[in-house]
């Protein structure tokens, strides 16, 4: 058996492999010293266990992760795409210069992901075919601008929400974690502003979710269920050590999680054939 | 172009305090002490002797409470900065403006009371802070101020995650960095509609930015008076 030839073979796929091994090739060293002092009837389970280390499910759950989040900023990305495409749809001026910014930040996620799931070994899932209807839902989505903004408002926070539940699981490696919070806050940044635009159309809203209020209407419940908690880490956050913090405030100053199941909930009206 | 952003933050903010710009100056000594045992031991010596001594300032702990008390105190700096802002209002400040920023005030306190429940006994003491260089009466001053204090609270929540070891924890960070992604974005509209995410914080790739803690308190720092010892910082 040549371990070497086994690596050999995962670098021809993964040119990455040493360094995910280890960042030091000491490390391989004192690995190869251990292999020659045990049994080699033992040297496959020491090898499945230093591979394991490397990608095992790790590996697997950080890119299945990615995947997700490829597929949503596929849609939100597409979505823009349209959107600025719809002639007479956003006013020109700031309207079309905030659109056209944050679209181009989606598309740059949309590369970013991809050429990361492409490093890390895996295959980039495929853009579905959309429905921004939703089936019927939002008719005038790319005709009246107002229900335009309001479904931005709803795919801005679920992106939100969508990140802030998957960051456990990217845990395991710290430069895709960091990454992944570097396209949350842009797309908190994003929903701050798209809400702004509301706002100043008349929309009750803030740059903030308070409570679980939508502005938008029961079409979008799923999008803002659970943002009404004041409670976190079992600490009630309203008037919390005799501050005068209201339910509202309470509320406003976290942002909620959503489970990937929570979001697919939210996602599949919007994808023109089910296919997860 | 990284450095001249932060560069350009360090202008506005003004400089470090003396003594936090001797830390950084020391652990890029430690960095370069070379690889293997050898530093390791320089840096294991260091942090002994730190911990022993009386004049390094307040310490932040180690693990994830370093970590919790190191948001502790920029939500400290943050809720002092907005009380002021609030209690001295400047001339201009409409309605609408005083009702987002008290907004604001009052995440800021959520997350400063948040924090210093959570950490209990392990939580630092009250800051005390030195907003001197900052003019109240003046918008452009503030929300200078406030705009800078935002995007680097963001960026120092993106730069700590990776530090976190609970994923609970994990997740409470992340509940607060996108709600101050969210002021950093209104805070720019306020001061130029169409800037929450533009060039200067959000790079070709459409990443936000990270900051190490010590490149965070290398800006905060001048705002800060109570003496704060970095070295149980991680990054």
């Amino acid at each position: 058996m040549n371990i070497q030839n086994i690596l050999d073979e995962i670098e021809k796929v993964d040119a990455n492999i040493y360094d995910r091994i280890s960042p030091r090739r000491k490390a391989m060293q004192s690995f190869f010293n251990i292999g020659s002092k045990i049994a080699l009837s033992a040297v496959p389970l020491a090898l499945g266990s230093m591979l394991n280390k490397a990608y095992g499910q790790t590996t697997d759950t950080i890119v299945g992760v990615l995947q997700f989040a490829l597929t949503l900023e596929q849609l939100e990305s597409e979505f823009y795409d349209t959107g600025l495409k719809s002639a007479g749809l956003i006013p020109s001026g700031a309207p079309m210069g905030a659109i056209t910014t944050i679209c181009q930040h989606e598309k740059s996620h949309v590369k970013f992901l991809q050429d990361t799931i492409t490093s890390l070994g895996a295959k980039p899932g495929t853009k579905p075919a959309f429905d921004f209807t939703a089936k019927g839902t939002f008719p005038t989505v790319f005709s009246n601008y107002d229900t335009f903004l309001a479904v931005a408002q709803a795919f801005e926070d679920t992106g939100v929400r969508a990140y802030k539940g998957q960051a456990g699981n990217l845990k395991g490696n710290a430069g895709v974690l960091t990454a992944a919070l570097n396209i949350h806050s842009v797309e908190a940044r994003h929903a701050s502003h798209i809400r702004q635009m509301r706002k100043g159309r008349g929309a009750d809203v803030k740059p903030w979710i308070t409570l679980n209020n939508s502005g938008i209407g029961a079409a979008v419940n799923n999008v803002y269920a659970g943002e009404e908690i004041t409670m976190q880490a079992m600490l009630e956050i309203t008037n919390i050590n005799g501050q005068a913090i209201s339910a509202n405030a309470a509320s406003e100053a976290f942002d909620e999680p959503l489970s990937k199941d929570q979001v697919l909930q939210i996602v599949t009206p919007f994808l023109a054939l089910i296919f997860f | 172009m990284k450095n001249q952003r932060n560069e350009e933050d360090q202008l506005f903010l003004e400089k470090a305090d003396g003594f936090l710009t001797a830390n950084v100056q020391r652990r890029s000594f430690l960095k370069y002490a070379g690889a293997g045992a050898a530093s390791l031991a320089l840096l294991a010596a260091g942090c002994k002797k730190d911990m022993n001594s009386d004049d390094m300032g307040v310490s932040f702990g180690t693990g994830d409470t370093a970590v919790l008390n190191y948001a502790y105190a920029l939500e400290q700096l943050e809720a002092a900065f907005y009380i002021q802002v609030l209690n001295f209002p400047y001339e201009s400040m409409n309605a609408n403006e005083k009702s987002l920023l008290t907004d604001i005030r009052d995440h800021e306190i959520a997350h400063r009371e948040f924090f210093k429940s959570a950490l209990g006994t392990n939580a630092i003491p009250d800051l005390k802070v030195n907003f001197s260089s900052i003019n109240f009466n003046s918008r452009d001053s503030v929300l200078g101020t406030a705009k800078a204090f935002e995007d680097l609270g963001v960026s120092a929540y993106n730069g700590a995650g990776q530090y976190i070891a609970l994923g609970d924890y994990l997740v409470l960070a992340g509940k607060i960095v996108s709600v101050e992604a969210r002021h950093a974005a209104l805070i720019r509209d306020l001061i130029s509609n169409g800037t929450f995410a533009d060039n200067t914080v959000i790079d070709a790739m459409g990443l936000d930015k990270s900051r190490s803690p010590q490149e965070v308190f290398a800006i905060a720092g001048a705002y800060v008076v109570t003496k704060i010892n970095l070295n149980t910082l991680p990054g």
